[in-house]
């Protein structure tokens, strides 16, 4: 279970709140409104990033227009109202996956970032010869690639859960990899090439029976699912504001004060300080030893405008109108003949990665595309997860809240057509 | 749809699914591995000279309609050619396919790689079908054993 309350799937709402009104949401979404190739925009991509709101363009345009400033040190107009809306988002960010201290969050330029920190300065201080850290075999590049360079530098393993054929994880094999010599473990939350939800609570309970700190890949689950960080007892977390409807660029690691704290600086620069001579310099309190240099001011503007977005809508309505897509959508393609849907865990999100029978992922893409409709093929930068199911690469469909059965029913008719032009 | 008509044309739909010199060249003079980082596609290309000439040429490997079509292609039409001529053909297929045209904008010299002239029109494939082409001229130069399209 990832979440205390209703965040399983189905996620009925437990208030009396209608439905998701589909159609109103859309309108929000000006790209969506569009024609691609002749054809009314199916946009089915959302695991690789999400499409804006106008409530976020409008907060970048805004700021740009009217609030553009430096922030932190300015003793001006412009630059207090900057900083103030800068810092409005934290306390959002801190609310939306209810970390327990604004201090422990923590602005980066996304997931990627807040691994690669988390191993450098958490890592490099924790992990020495000999030690382990561990992953999974369906962990994002991001999450493999920063753990390897740590592990190379230090003389340490790199340990690997396995998965089924299900793409879920081998609990057993994870107990059984918890060693004296595990310093860390560092676990996706939701696949974005098998939309598998991890049993996180369950695998940080683990791992802190023995005394093990986690960290958490949540780029896939923050659009999806609600966060409680404290709940989990995770030591860190991190996520992406462009899959959450914000801009690109901007992305948030949660860490627990004791562990930010105790970290060295991952970049030094200016608004990393406190003073700084030739002989010695004193670092900055809690987040801002972490955010070295003018950060993206105007992103992390819009990532609260982009979270105030979501949580107008109800992480639960949001569950729920996923859910009944999700189960949609694996019903009209499992009825496909020669489709194999990869990824079929009994809990996951609403992520439909499949293969056709004697077609190229990349052919069905291209297809796909000459009606309109963005998917992904590839190995979605998870190519262990493509070996360990001995496949190239998959075709895959990601669905957000704006996404209809009737964008379903398009992408199943696309496939059809797919047979036909391949022959 | 008349632009997707025209990159999956019968002729790149019959090399996908009967490929051309699709084997291993277990005496080839020079055997280099493509791979196109994108997609996670990889060819092994054989080629086997006579002086300067190549005597034969296979490939094997996996990947989309477009590279495997392409690379079957590009072995029918260079077998027999010299180096200089299989350049030739590189640049002026890379033009083709880019869009980036120096030379003549007929392209009747390029015999049936004419087929895939519709790839101009899809930026995001002219990896898939300058993936054979690429390791093509890496065993012509005898530089690298191991290609990408990066």
């Amino acid at each position: 279970m990832t979440t205390a309350k209703p965040a399983e799937s189905p996620r009925p709402s437990l208030t009396s709140e209608a439905p998701l009104d589909v159609q109103r949401v859309r309108r929000d979404f000006p790209i969506l409104q569009q024609q691609v190739r002749g054809r009314p925009l199916v946009y089915l991509d959302n695991a690789a990033t999400s499409q804006k709101p106008h409530q976020v363009i409008d907060t970048l345009t805004r700021y740009y227009t009217k609030e553009n400033s430096n922030i932190h040190r300015g003793v001006h107009y412009l630059s207090e109202l900057a900083t103030t809306k800068y810092e409005a988002t934290r306390s959002t960010v801190k609310r939306f996956i209810n970390a327990g201290e604004e201090r422990e969050i923590v602005f980066v330029r996304g997931t990627t970032e807040g691994l690669n920190l988390v191993a450098q300065s958490f890592g490099r201080q924790r992990v020495g010869e000999g030690d382990e850290v561990i992953i999974s075999t369906m962990e994002h590049h991001s999450n493999i690639v920063p753990w390897q360079m740590l592990c190379e530098e230090r003389g340490a393993r790199l340990r690997v859960i396995p998965i089924n054929d299900d793409g879920e994880l081998l609990l057993d094999e994870y107990e059984k990899l918890l060693s004296p010599r595990t310093k860390l473990v560092s676990v996706v939350h939701v696949s974005n090439s098998l939309g598998t939800i991890n049993p996180i609570k369950r695998i940080i309970e683990t791992a802190h029976a023995q005394g093990v700190p986690v960290a958490i890949d949540g780029a896939q689950a923050a659009p999806h699912l609600r966060l409680d960080v404290q709940d989990l007892d995770c030591d860190f977390y991190t996520f992406s504001g462009h899959k959450l409807f914000g801009p690109t660029g901007i992305g948030v690691l949660y860490g627990k004060a004791e562990h930010l704290e105790a970290m060295p600086p991952y970049q030094g620069g200016g608004d990393m300080i406190k003073s700084v001579t030739f002989e010695k310099t004193t670092y900055n309190d809690l987040p801002y030893k972490f955010e070295a240099g003018t950060p993206h001011i105007a992103g992390v503007i819009g990532l609260g405008a982009a979270i105030d977005y979501v949580e107008g809508i109800g992480l639960d309505r949001i569950g729920a109108h996923e859910s009944e897509l999700l189960r949609y959508g694996i019903e009209r393609l499992s009825a496909i003949d020669g489709l194999k849907l990869i990824g079929t865990a009994g809990h996951k999100a609403s992520i439909l990665s499949f293969v056709l029978d004697g077609v190229h992922p990349h052919d069905v893409g291209s297809i796909l595309d000459g009606e309109g409709i963005a998917i992904r093929t590839g190995h979605h930068c998870t190519q262990p997860v493509m070996e360990r199911f001995g496949i190239a690469a998959t075709a895959r469909a990601s669905l957000a809240f704006y996404n209809t059965k009737e964008e379903i029913d398009a992408l199943v008719e696309g496939i059809h057509h797919v047979s036909e032009v391949m022959g | 749809m008349s632009e997707l008509r025209e990159l999956y044309q019968e002729i790149v739909l019959d090399h996908n699914s009967r490929p051309r010199n699709f084997k291993e060249i277990e005496d080839a003079d020079r055997v280099v591995e493509g791979y196109n980082p994108l997609c996670g596609d990889k060819i092994m290309l054989y080629v086997k000279f006579e002086g300067d000439t190549i005597a034969d040429i296979g490939f094997q490997g996996t990947g989309c309609a477009i590279s495997r079509a392409s690379a079957s292609l590009m072995t029918q039409q260079v077998k027999g050619r010299n180096v200089a001529q299989a350049e030739k053909l590189f640049d002026r297929f890379h033009e083709m396919v880019t869009g980036n045209v120096d030379g003549d904008l007929d392209f009747e010299d390029l015999g049936d790689l004419e087929v895939m002239a519709g790839v101009s029109n899809f930026p995001s494939r002219v990896k898939c079908a300058t993936l054979s082409w690429h390791s093509l001229r890496s065993a012509l130069k005898s530089q690298e054993a191991h290609v990408t399209t990066e």
